[in-house]
């Protein structure tokens, strides 16, 4: 069952077709799945708290319901690693259209992953997995599977992708945690079961996995 | 809903035979299922009359037997009036040829004949399809019976919403000697659909390997397909038209351009262990293995053949199916020179593929199959017979199945089929050995196996 909080995070989205990051971030970690610590606002002083206290260097990226392809808008700055190049940050996002304020969030890394969902005619609801990123749909790397899932899916998915062993410990690197993939992914199954046909699509991309965490660093929530 | 009586039927009415046009369908039907099958059968026309010397009845309801099948062709507006005349009759169920529903704009009428068979839990096939081919008890194909090519009695049920692939697919199953369970031909399938049909036959004793050809599926129709494949216990193939891609609808996610309609069905049949065959020959290769072998296997392939190069292309075949060819260990392949007759002993290559070279004899055959039989590391084998080969008499066929029987592992053979080698072809698929025409079509043999896990 959805929460109350999900629900309302839903329907005030439903004047723009999508859920802006923030209301997304927000509906994510309250169904389960990891994303990283933000803070939004629209005032300087509170995100340079917010920096200081997790630590630089900290991502910004702007908020507006105009804005749904953020990079192609100029409304994403990366490595942060100070007040000033905050502030900046800020003074460039304002002049977006419809700018409503700056999500700052703590910097996450991994192999970029994307895990995504879609209601589809015949079948459902669908999980996708694959190798995220700005190439995801150049290299299309991505394994499907009907929702829900259960933990023996996801070995299976992650076995299905051309880029497997990448997350096995390629080369001298550590293995992502299948176990924390894996519990963020059923997480994810049954909060699209439980969404239904209330959202169209979701990308969570970059899915930022690590040997530690599996973080969803962006994540764009379609309405009907 | 009880389908029985659909597929065995003792009493059938066809209703709609015409007086004047001796190749309308409902005469087809009506003459094929007098002649050659054991259902009595009754011919209904309003108008009443005689048809080949027998009478017409101008109703369902004149009929002085209860009837188990009626076949419906007639004009679609006059569908739901009969359909409702067979069920007050007492009627056990109905195959509706009749086109003129949803594929031509009636819809409204389509949901009228559905409405009206529920509501009186009766059930029926179509409309707009050939209905049921059930061999020995009843066909419904409005085809003249000297146009068709019927398939041998088998344990495969094949299920198509097109007609005419169904009738080609039972002739490609003819011409591999593979046998059929019914076919059904469900049309628009407007009240029995795929999922009804697989939880019959899930059921039918006749029918041990279950073959679909797919257009589409209602909302979330996809999904009940898949989760009743998944408990129906026995192989499930399917083969699907329109899997290219839509194409230039603009999409709002990378997800919804990814996983489009074919990308998902693809996907999800795999994950709930459906077998999808992307081609008819696949479908027929598919059938055939499956209807032999029912225990999944990893896919590590041993291959023996009399000649090098049908081993080399074997094994490129194998490798691009995601199946291993993996080398025969020293101790195995003592064993089997050891067996080898003098003119094969020093000659043949025995690390995998074993090529036991145009000087094999029969023999050489058997003790590699048996040699192979008796490892674990192999979990299949692949024969290429090539019977032009001077050593190789027409009893390798069943003596080689012989093997299978004694031993247990699975065996696929590739023998080129022409005539003159029909014998040898035999010996294998009467001993229920699959047997494909090509090398390509063997290699799909054995990936059926592989991709049937919950078999």
């Amino acid at each position: 069952m959805l929460n109350q909080e999900i629900l309302e995070i839903l329907s005030r989205s439903k004047e723009w077709g999508w859920v802006l990051e923030p209301d997304a971030k927000r509906l994510l970690s309250l169904a389960g799945i990891d994303v990283p610590e933000f803070i939004c606002t629209d005032r300087l002083n509170e995100a340079v708290e917010f920096s200081e206290r997790i630590g630089y260097p900290v991502v910004a990226k702007v908020v507006s319901p105009q804005v749904v392809h953020k990079t192609e808008a100029g409304g994403v700055a990366v490595g942060i690693n100070n007040k000033v190049a905050l502030g900046e940050a800020f003074h460039r996002f304002s002049g977006i259209e419809g700018f409503r304020g700056v999500l700052v969030e703590e910097s996450v890394s991994g192999v970029e992953m994307i895990v995504g969902s879609k209601v589809d005619y015949q079948f459902g609801p669908i999980i996708l997995l694959g190798i995220g990123g700005t190439g995801v749909e150049i290299y299309k790397d991505t394994t499907l599977r009907m929702a829900p899932i259960e933990p023996k899916d996801v070995t299976s998915m992650l076995k299905s992708l051309k880029a497997h062993r990448l997350l096995e410990g390629y080369r001298g690197a550590e293995p992502i945690s299948l176990e924390k993939l894996t519990r963020n992914l059923i997480a994810f199954s049954s909060l699209i079961m439980d969404l239904g046909e209330a959202v169209t699509s979701i990308d969570l991309n970059p899915v930022f996995c690590s040997p530690t965490r599996c973080v969803a660093a962006d994540a764009r929530i379609m309405l009907e | 809903m009880d389908y029985q009586k659909l597929f065995e039927p003792k009493t059938m009415a066809v209703i709609g035979v015409s007086l004047s046009n001796d190749s309308h369908p409902a005469n087809v039907v009506f003459n094929k299922n007098r002649l050659r099958y054991p259902v009595n059968t009754f011919a209904v026309n309003p108008k009443g009359g005689s048809f080949h010397r027998t009478e017409i009845f101008a109703s369902v309801a004149d009929i002085p037997e209860k009837i188990d099948l009626a076949v419906i062709a007639v004009r679609a507006d006059l569908v739901p009036g009969v359909l409702s005349e067979c069920i007050e009759a007492g009627a056990a169920g109905a195959v509706v040829i009749s086109g003129g529903f949803a594929e031509s704009g009636r819809k409204d009428l389509q949901d009228r004949i559905a409405a009206i068979a529920r509501e009186a839990d009766f059930p029926f096939v179509g409309p707009n399809c050939l209905g049921i081919y059930s061999p020995d008890h009843v066909d419904t194909f409005f085809l003249p019976s000297e146009r068709m090519v019927y398939p041998n009695a088998g344990n495969i049920a094949l299920v198509s919403q097109s007609g005419g692939v169904l009738v080609d697919q039972m002739i490609n199953l003819a011409d591999e000697g593979v046998g059929l369970s019914v076919a059904v031909s469900v049309g628009n399938k407007a009240l029995i659909d795929e999922v009804a049909l697989l939880g019959y036959l899930s059921a039918h004793p006749g029918t041990e390997v279950i073959a679909f050809y797919l257009e589409g599926f209602e909302k979330n129709g996809g999904r009940d397909f898949v989760s009743a494949a998944r408990q129906c216990g026995k192989p499930v193939i399917a083969l699907k038209s329109g899997r290219s891609p839509e194409g230039g609808r603009a999409v709002s996610s990378h997800t919804a351009s990814l996983a489009g309609d074919y990308e998902v069905f693809s996907e999800v049949l795999s994950q709930y262990g459906v077998v999808e065959a992307r081609s008819q020959f696949e479908l027929v290769s598919f059938c055939e293995s499956l209807s032999c072998y029912k225990r999944p296997i990893q896919g590590k392939v041993g291959i023996i053949t009399g000649s090098g190069g049908h081993g080399a292309l074997a094994v490129d075949l194998c490798v691009a199916h995601d199946l291993s060819v993996p080398r025969i260990s020293e101790k195995v392949q003592a064993e089997v020179r050891e067996g080898l007759s003098r003119a094969a002993q020093p000659i043949a290559a025995l690390g995998n593929p074993i090529d036991l070279t145009g000087s094999a004899v029969d023999d050489d055959f058997v003790v590699a199959a048996e040699c192979l039989s008796r490892t674990d590391e192999v979990d299949c084998i692949l024969l290429l017979v090539l019977p032009y080969s001077p050593g190789t008499t027409s009893d390798l066929g069943a003596r080689l199945s012989r093997v299978y029987l004694r031993e247990g592992k699975p065996l696929v053979a590739y023998v080129p089929h022409v005539e003159k080698y029909r014998m040898l072809i035999e010996g294998f698929e009467l001993n229920r050995i699959p047997v494909s025409p090509a090398i390509e079509g063997a290699v799909l043999m054995v990936d059926a196996m592989r991709r049937c896990q919950p078999c």
